[in-house]
């Protein structure tokens, strides 16, 4: 599996949608700003944290701006955005 | 003759209506986010050194921020509204104001004025239109507003009346809303709003596919509840999906010759033309929502004004709610057993407040929530409300896009529905429905101390509203 090899994004803006920055770094540092922090940021940062993992994405700094977005809708934004950060140019 | 009600600012009216240090000001809402004279007021009350206000308005908006200044320098220690929007709700429910705010219902703010459980010193009434005696309208004149219902209340009862008007029309105004025999001053001023924020241009139906499902399942309900014949009575909302049902709705009735008795609330051009089109034969409009109600309240006698207490209040000896058949309303949250929540949103942030919520669902015979499952990952059934804004036993069916929960109370109601094929469930398995979805939401943290305390259409206590952390 490749690491991140650059700066991705996925996602929007929207209300129940999240908009995730990503880039490469040594380890796994997770930022969450959320309108559900309260109900779910824990729940947030284990579902990133798990799709990294799966991804084999050891390294990342993920920066998350969710706007109440469903778990399967985090787990498709982070995914594309991991594999945006593979693509080379 | 009597003269010199007419006064050449607002400064000189303060100072005319005796206000002092501990007095109540009263205002109404039908200028929405476009009012300058609420701003205007406080602003020469401040001026003018007077402290310890208790402001009394219908409904408060985010252009009243001006307002938390006012507070911090102690002009205003005392706030009573039927509605408060996001902005200002979020600085109140951190705790800006020291004194909860008192938060009643369209009804049972007339109600409390008339009786005298609410008084108010000096009300200042926002006039589209006024002579220099102070007969006043909302009809014309450049910052028409429509409906003044929600200032009738005010100008009966309070002990002092100044109107302020933009637009003075010379002795007399042939088409008064409130009389002169009300009325102590009369202030000419530049504007007494924004019109862009006084009403919409037009208010629009959801696109939305999940608003549009829960449109025609809600428009199905009222169908089948047997309720959708001749002399048929309605009010809904002006949110997306609330007009959407009212659309389908519309559909329906002109389809099966169903001619209703009349539409009532909040008017959007909507209900104008469900009125137009023979759906109803009059509508009663407390406020108007768009410039097409402005228009027809204007033009359509069978279009009338009528005022709050007129309109929900429970101390009156009958009031139109008492009439009605069916009402959609909103909701932040349902909780079980059926209780509403409007006042806050999930955090527990003020956002909003009953307005004519509780009030029409006393009175109307099927009182209709229209809700998704969820907004933004949180359930909107929960299993305790974060606020009891109208008690559930007065509600009487949740529609949703995944299915209809009737109150275990209205089993006939039930029964009715399912004969009609209609998707009912229990409201837990709604519940359970969107947690699937959304996971569980962790309960929130909230702080000790009171910022607001909401008060029933009867004046009983409801619920009260804690500071957020």
């Amino acid at each position: 599996m490749h690491q991140l090899v650059r700066k991705s994004t996925a996602g929007t803006m929207e209300s129940s949608d999240v908009f995730v920055e990503l880039e490469p770094a040594g380890q796994i540092e997770i930022e969450i700003e959320s309108v559900v922090y309260a109900q779910f940021g824990d729940a947030i940062e284990n579902t990133v944290r798990d799709v990294l993992q799966k991804q084999g994405v050891t390294g990342a700094r993920v920066r998350l701006h969710d706007r109440g977005a469903l778990e399967c809708v985090l787990r498709a934004r982070v995914e594309t955005a991991v594999r945006r950060g593979r693509e080379e140019r | 003759m009597k003269n010199g009600k007419l006064l050449s600012g607002i400064a000189e009216a303060v100072r005319a209506s005796g206000l002092r240090d501990g007095m109540t000001v009263s205002f109404h809402h039908h200028l929405r986010n476009g009012d300058y004279v609420l701003n205007m007021v406080l602003e020469a009350a401040a001026q003018q050194g007077i402290r310890d206000l208790t402001v009394n308005a219908s409904s408060l908006f985010d252009t009243h921020l001006p307002l938390l200044g006012h507070i911090e320098n102690g002009v205003v220690t005392g706030i009573e509204t039927d509605y408060m929007s996001g902005a200002l709700g979020a600085h109140i429910s951190r705790g800006a104001l020291k004194k909860p705010v008192v938060f009643r219902s369209h009804g049972g703010r007339p109600h409390d004025i008339v009786r005298g459980a609410s008084p108010i010193d000096v009300a200042f009434i926002a006039a589209p239109t006024s002579d220099p005696m102070g007969n006043c309208t909302g009809k014309t004149g450049p910052s028409a507003c429509g409906s003044l219902g929600y200032a009738f209340a005010d100008a009966l009862h309070a002990k002092t009346v100044v109107v302020v008007t933009d637009n003075l029309v010379p002795y007399p105004l042939q088409d008064w809303s409130i009389d002169e025999t009300h009325v102590d001053y009369v202030v000419k001023v530049d504007q007494i709003g924004d019109p862009a924020g006084i009403v919409s241009g037009t208010t629009k139906i959801t696109r939305d596919p999940v608003g549009l499902v829960m449109a025609d399942t809600a428009a199905r309900v009222i169908a089948a509840s047997g309720l959708l014949k001749e002399g048929f009575s309605f009010q809904t909302g002006a949110g997306g999906a609330s007009l959407a049902a009212a659309r389908y709705l519309k559909d329906i009735m002109l389809r099966e010759k169903i001619r209703g008795s009349f539409g009532l609330g909040g008017i959007t051009g909507y209900m104008v033309d469900m009125l137009n089109e023979g759906c109803f034969e009059t509508l009663l409009d407390v406020q108007c929502f768009d410039l097409k109600a402005v228009q027809s309240i204007r033009e359509n006698p069978r279009h009338r004004e009528i005022s709050a207490m007129h309109y929900a209040s429970p101390g009156a000896r009958s009031a139109v709610v008492d009439s009605l058949d069916v009402v959609i309303l909103g909701a932040t949250e349902i909780d079980l057993d059926f209780n509403v929540n409007v006042h806050t949103d999930s955090q527990g942030r003020i956002m909003g407040g009953s307005g004519g919520h509780s009030d029409t669902a006393a009175g109307a015979k099927l009182a209709m929530i229209i809700a998704p499952l969820s907004r933004a990952r949180l359930p909107i059934v929960t299993e305790h409300v974060t606020c009891v804004s109208t008690p559930g036993e007065t509600i009487d069916v949740l529609v949703t896009q995944k299915g209809v929960a009737v109150n275990p109370r209205q089993k006939e109601l039930a029964q009715r529905l399912r004969d009609a094929g209609l998707p009912v469930c229990g409201i837990d398995e709604l519940k359970a429905r969107a947690e699937a979805m959304t996971g569980v939401p962790r309960p929130i943290a909230r702080g000790d101390r009171p910022v607001a305390e909401v008060l029933y259409r009867d004046g009983s206590h409801l619920d009260t509203i804690y500071n957020t952390l």
